[in-house]
């Protein structure tokens, strides 16, 4: 092959990585930018998306998409309400000081994973991908399933974007976020849009999680690269930047998929992580952010 | 001041306890003992950095596995002999400690933890990408023939024990020093509050890249330590997990304390032992135990001594 295929190759699949990174970040943006709280467990909540769905398209008979829809709305919605739970018993009662969240989102983190690990086992298991078809290109095929990830994860982070700036719940979170005492004194009640914030972020990790399990499989241990991934996504597009979180999930999504074709995988992956360090030391507000948070 | 005279009582009095346990414990226990000791000393160097002077780092299992590798690898390939190499590991994660910090210093808050993680991610990743050197994933093992120490044979229980403790009672004691010296205070008021103390004209850069260097020689020593004592030497302790530990013991034990780090990784391996024997999912039983220590023990154990009986623990 010449080297054009190659790169469309390298690109399609960095663009579904990017789809997927972009969803956990921005789920990891929201609760940062509202809440001002670093999340770890972010990526457990990610880990626990792909879990309910295996147990969903288990449980669902009749043909895969009809499963895999069902787990589309209830993994979020359930991990969502647990992440509300974890709001309303751990956080709030710590204030969301910061270094005592830090610790109390590792403890969930734990937690979550042993519970995964006794519930769902130390194994990797396949998802069934809703539909099979195969999109034949010129030099290669590809799966359309690929391609209605990076659709659907489009389509999503729209709606997400819609409802923060223009529903009205957006615009009790936008103003929870810039001044939460104001906010109050105008009768918000900014303890629940914490907790529903805090939800939100999970759901989005979690509706990511279910998207790419059927390429990836499910497995207790699955959350560590994308929180971390994630952390760098939004730390490099600005701390509760939405449209900065993007541009750098699809600059982080699309560079990996890139260079792991053409570099040595981890050689590449030492040079990115030392690279975005570097970023943080001599512009800690992030490429797309405007001042320090 | 009585409280100087009875808190260096109480830390002598600890290392004389754990001496004695030494010729009376069982094999499991003194085993797990001395191990503990060796991560106390990691435990001890972090609490420098977090405890002290309010630095969250989340890297400092690179300064760890600078110490066990350079140690280790110098063992292994026959450069130095153990004592030596024990030293060159001290270099290492007090040398890294100080170049990291001179770049990662420029941030504060939740850009230097990112900037720690990432840094150390880095390191473990060329860990693995040099496997042919570092032995990658699985690590290698050193030789008893390469953990003798003069008369001391480090693969041996007992020799193995006095010499986790007398790494122990070096890092306590060097760390209680600090503390009640002037530089100790200069370092607590970083925490406290780094305008006033520029103010003052204590450099905040500089004293925080001192803590960060101390804090990383003790991470190296603890790594040099664990190496030649247990004669493993792996990818796994360069790993995140491995720079969240400490933050754990330190926190559980109580930040900011002398002793807080020892008995935070003495509570926290303990309960993840009693807590293998009881289910297949240890972790469950930590995070448990940490959701429940910020919700209701905020200080750690320590600490909260220190608030309620103990006024004058260092």
């Amino acid at each position: 092959m010449a080297l054009g295929p190659y790169l469309l190759l390298a690109a399609i699949e960095g663009l579904v990585g990017a789809a997927v990174l972009a969803l956990t970040a921005v789920g990891l943006s929201l609760v940062f930018g509202v809440m001002r709280v670093v999340n770890v467990a972010h990526g457990a909540f990610f880990m626990l998306g792909a879990v309910a769905a295996w147990f969903v398209t288990q449980a669902v008979p009749g043909p895969p998409w009809v499963g895999f829809a069902v787990a589309l709305v209830a993994a979020p919605l359930s991990v969502g309400a647990l992440a509300v739970a974890a709001d309303l018993l751990v956080l709030r009662r710590l204030d969301y000081a910061p270094e005592p969240t830090i610790v109390a989102t590792i403890g969930l983190l734990y937690i979550l994973q042993a519970l995964a690990l006794t519930g769902f086992g130390p194994d990797a298991r396949p998802v069934p991908a809703p539909f099979e078809a195969v999109i034949q290109l010129p030099w290669f095929g590809v799966s359309a399933y690929k391609l209605a990830v990076v659709g659907l994860a489009a389509a999503l982070l729209g709606f997400v974007w819609l409802g923060l700036a223009r529903s009205r719940a957006g615009l009790v979170m936008r103003a929870t976020r810039s001044d939460r005492a104001m906010a109050e004194a105008f009768g918000i009640d900014t303890g629940r849009v914490y907790a529903l914030t805090f939800g939100a972020g999970a759901a989005l990790a979690a509706v990511a999680a279910v998207l790419i399990v059927p390429i990836s499989q499910a497995h207790y241990l699955m959350g560590g690269d994308p929180l971390l991934l994630a952390f760098i996504v939004v730390i490099l597009g600005g701390l509760g930047s939405l449209r900065g979180t993007v541009v750098a999930a699809l600059a982080i999504g699309l560079g990996d998929g890139i260079a792991s074709v053409f570099f040595s995988p981890t050689v590449g992956k030492i040079v990115a992580t030392l690279l975005v360090a570097l970023v943080l030391v001599f512009r800690p507000q992030g490429l797309f952010g405007r001042e320090a948070a | 001041m009585s409280g100087g005279r009875a808190s260096l009582a109480l830390h002598l009095g600890v290392l004389a306890l754990l001496l004695a346990l030494g010729f009376v414990l069982p094999p499991y226990p003194h085993a797990n003992l001395a191990r503990v000791m060796v991560l106390a000393v990691y435990a001890m160097g972090y609490n420098l950095a977090f405890g002290y002077t309010g630095l969250l780092s989340l890297g400092h299992a690179l300064y760890f596995a600078a110490g066990m590798y350079a140690a280790g690898l110098t063992v292994r390939f026959g450069v130095f002999p153990a004592a030596p190499a024990f030293m060159a590991g001290v270099a290492a994660g007090g040398g890294l400690a100080l170049v990291v910090g001179v770049l990662a210093l420029r941030t504060t808050g939740a850009a230097f933890m990112i900037v720690t993680l990432m840094v150390a991610q880095a390191g473990y990743l060329a860990i693995l990408t040099f496997g042919r050197v570092t032995g990658g994933d699985e690590g290698f093992v050193l030789e008893r023939a390469a953990r003798i120490v003069g008369p001391l044979d480090l693969s041996q229980e007992g020799p193995r024990y006095a010499a986790a403790l007398a790494l122990f009672a070096g890092g306590l004691l060097a760390s209680l020093a600090l503390v009640r010296s002037r530089a100790g205070r200069v370092l607590v008021a970083m925490r406290e509050n780094p305008e006033r103390s520029r103010m003052l004209g204590y450099d905040p850069f500089r004293w925080r890249l001192l803590a960060l260097g101390l804090s990383g020689a003790f991470a190296g020593a603890a790594g040099a330590g664990y190496a030649l004592l247990f004669g493993y030497v792996g990818a796994s302790f360069a790993a995140i997990d491995h720079s969240i530990l400490p933050l754990l013991w330190v926190l559980l034990g109580g930040a900011g304390t002398v002793l807080g780090p020892f008995v935070g990784t003495l509570v926290m391996f303990w309960l993840v032992d009693a807590a293998s024997g009881i289910t297949t999912a240890p972790q469950l039983v930590v995070g448990a135990a940490l959701v429940a220590l910020v919700l209701f023990a905020r200080r750690g154990l320590m600490g909260s001594l220190r608030a309620r009986l103990v006024p004058w623990l260092p």
